[in-house]
């Protein structure tokens, strides 16, 4: 089989693992080219339907750019955010994909090395953005984000008070010790059938996206990062084991339900819960609700300090765009600190530049939300920036669910292991 | 060993005595009045959650509350849904991709139908199984490869008075249409009903000097009703509640189906008040389809010992 179909196939399979419901393959040219952009419109995809914030965030950019030049007009169309991967997957196949497509960080190297992407190169300067806010792949940028979302955890002072517990802070983080001894006092408070909400109804890419980090704060890893080759000893020796004993151990001492609610933010809003892991993009509602007695916790240091996913959805330009300077310009564009700011705002994300915070209150020094500027910067680890990333996140998530269901850990990670080495072998290494 | 001889007569006798079927009873009521409550609860649940706040829906969660409509209740999360989605344009896109699946499956299926029942058709119980062995493949597995097709197909398009060839058949209402009208579940459903039709009535009409076309049109067709019926649900269910297909072809919002829409609520901080409020727009026409041809449903289901 042709290298290209190889990948066009991987991808789709990717985009399965993603999304979750397209079985997918593709027409052998591996390009997402489509044509977009000669007569002088270039058509933009975004994730934000149904998101009026962002989605009028991104007209309003859209339209601030088209009135200031007269050569392009950017028309935005927009889809939901579930199932977006799928129509881009789709699109590719057709040779329909439009000249510039939001995109979720992680996948960034997997259309890229499918070729849907191409390299991006920007008048704007890339060097003041937080690291998380660019996506690459080989050596090259292939997207750029205008803000990223940190995780988090969520208290009630008065909680964590009444069970004699320390706050901890962005420079003093818990241990491990002191998380698990934090959630005995609070389950001997009575008030709560589990004091801790990490989100196990979840699914998808929270998966990956919320428990890897924990597994990286215990010093294992999704995939051995020196070559991308092997996943062996990162996600299945002893310190990744260590953090499947732990985290079903939470399930097993009755600090977490194995399977929580649907909306674990509305669940600890009504009291079910003393800590919801969970992130910025909840604060508004949360600080709403609660006012003060709202606390936002650094997640815990559990061995190798405290970590939390990196990157965001972001924004790139496809590999058949016929004016494909024009939508570099636009990116660069949106790259304006009041642009940022106006994004960041609008969806209460960190903006991706100090410039833009500068512009935030919310973000400037001692705001509201400087915090979550303050975790991103500090313990954000970025998704292995792999092409093989998407299937590895499926791996994992089934995982964690096998884990989370009180399946042998050794046995589950080694399965994992197994299945990404076998998925790697087979695409030849993702070598670009 | 001493058997027992069981008079079946005398056991119709007994039954008739009491002048009860099984399940007529106060049990079968019973039965029965749980088993609606049973599938009527989540209805119920999602009627009752469009008309409460978010945090009132979780709240009640944990109590009998959660069916029932008590504390703060308003038509807000209604309001709130046309605000988020073009859930008019949605529905009336739903509403003309389903109804002309349907009628055109109705015709073409029936038609397939007819021929390999009552026409000479040399193979044709072949043929049938071949059709009926396409109901193996999960739609699932043929969709890129459709899109692919479709994005080849030929259309002629009126542009003012100039007639243009194009290709491709992305993003229109025909691509949501016309993959779907041929179906072999309905053609094999026709098929079954046909055959428990006389063919003593072909053969009246064809010596009243009737051509196939009007044995089909007067005959055959105004005696299948239930069958009729039957297809008319099986086809309508899928393209109204299509999800995938849809997804995949078509990107401008203007010609989205309504189980698009479901996504659109899916982002970050859920506003569950607004799902359940879109939920029960869109499930209400189905409901209401249901209602009105339940009893031919039931009685084609029943002659033709198949289940949908």
């Amino acid at each position: 089989m042709k290298t290209a179909l190889k990948r066009v196939l991987a991808a789709s399979v990717a985009a399965v693992a993603i999304g979750g419901s397209l079985a997918a393959c593709g027409s052998g040219s591996g390009s997402g080219g489509s044509g977009d952009g000669a007569n002088g419109t270039l058509t933009l995809w975004t994730h934000n339907a149904g998101n009026a914030a962002e989605l009028a965030a991104d007209q309003s950019l859209v339209d601030a750019f088209n009135a200031s030049q007269s050569k392009v007009k950017i028309k935005v169309q927009a889809f939901p955010q579930d199932s977006y991967n799928n129509s881009v997957v789709s699109a590719a196949a057709a040779h329909k994909l439009p000249c510039l497509v939001d995109i979720d960080e992680p996948n960034v190297p997997n259309w890229a090395w499918s070729k849907y992407l191409q390299p991006l190169n920007l008048s704007a300067d890339l060097s003041q953005n937080l690291p998380s806010t660019v996506g690459k792949w080989n050596g090259q940028t292939y997207s750029v984000g205008l803000y990223d979302v940190a995780l988090a955890m969520f208290a009630r002072k008065s909680d964590l008070q009444a069970a004699g517990v320390r706050v901890p802070t962005a420079e003093k983080p818990w241990t491990k010790d002191e998380f698990n001894s934090a959630l005995a006092s609070l389950k001997k408070l009575g008030k709560w059938d589990y004091p801790l909400d990490l989100g196990t109804a979840g699914t998808g890419e929270w998966l990956p996206y919320a428990y890897s980090p924990l597994l990286q704060s215990f010093g294992g890893d999704l995939i051995n990062r020196t070559d991308y080759q092997t996943a062996d000893g990162a996600l299945n020796g002893d310190k990744a084991v260590a953090w499947a004993q732990w985290f079903r151990g939470l399930v097993t001492q009755g600090y977490m339900a194995q399977k929580s609610g649907q909306d674990s933010t509305k669940d600890f809003l009504n009291g079910k819960s003393a800590i919801v892991y969970t992130g910025s993009w909840a604060a508004d509602q949360a600080r709403k609700a609660l006012g003060d007695d709202l606390v936002v916790l650094p997640v815990p240091n559990l061995g190798a300090g405290p970590k939390i996913g990196g990157g965001s959805w972001q924004w790139g330009v496809t590999t058949g765009c016929q004016n494909s300077q024009a939508a570099m310009d636009f990116l660069s564009f949106m790259l304006k600190p009041e642009n940022v700011a106006k994004v960041a705002s609008a969806t209460g994300t960190i903006p991706a530049t100090q410039a833009a915070a500068a512009l935030m209150p919310d973000y400037a020094a001692n705001g509201a939300d400087s915090v979550f500027r303050e975790f991103s910067k500090s313990y954000a680890v970025m998704r292995p920036e792999t092409p093989a990333y998407p299937f590895i996140a499926t791996e994992f998530g089934k995982t964690v669910q096998d884990i989370l269901s009180g399946g042998d850990a050794k046995s589950a990670l080694d399965k994992a292991v197994k299945n990404i080495n076998d998925n790697i072998k087979s695409n030849n290494g993702y070598k670009s | 060993m001493a058997t027992v001889q069981l008079d079946p007569t005398a056991v119709a006798r007994k039954s008739a005595t009491r002048g009860l079927r099984p399940g007529t009873g106060i049990g079968g009521w019973v039965l029965r009045i749980a088993l609606a409550i049973v599938f009527s609860f989540p209805l119920l649940f999602m009627f009752v959650s469009s008309l409460k706040p978010d945090q009132q829906i979780f709240g009640d969660l944990s109590s009998i509350a959660a069916f029932l409509p008590v504390g703060h209740l308003s038509l807000d999360n209604y309001g709130a849904v046309f605000d988020r989605v073009p859930a008019a344009r949605f529905l009336v896109n739903s509403v003309g991709v389903s109804v002309v699946t349907v009628v055109l499956g109705v015709i073409i299926n029936s038609m397939a139908a007819f021929a390999l029942s009552r026409m000479r058709v040399r193979g044709k119980a072949v043929i049938l199984t071949l059709i009926i062995a396409t109901l193996i493949v999960p739609f699932e597995t043929l969709a890129l490869p459709l899109v692919w097709w479709v994005n080849q197909l030929p259309w002629l398009q009126f542009d003012g008075f100039n007639l243009t060839l194009t290709q491709g058949w992305l993003d229109t209402y025909r691509v949501q249409i016309v993959p779907f009208i041929a179906n072999a579940f309905s053609v094999y459903l026709f098929h079954q009903y046909f055959e428990s039709i006389p063919k003593e009535l072909d053969e009246a009409a064809r010596v009243d000097g009737a051509s196939w076309f009007t044995i089909y049109r007067k005959v055959v067709m105004p005696l299948s009703g239930p069958a009729v019926a039957t297809v008319a649900i099986l086809t309508f269910l899928p393209a109204w509640n299509s999800y995938l297909w849809p997804l995949m072809v078509v990107q401008s919002e203007e010609l989205r189906p309504v189980m698009i829409g479901v996504q659109y609520f899916f982002q970050l901080n859920v506003s569950w008040g607004q799902v359940m409020a879109y939920t029960s727009i869109i499930t209400l026409p189905v409901v209401a389809l249901f209602i009105a041809f339940q009893r031919a449903f039931v009685n084609s289901i029943a002659s033709s010992g198949v289940k949908g």
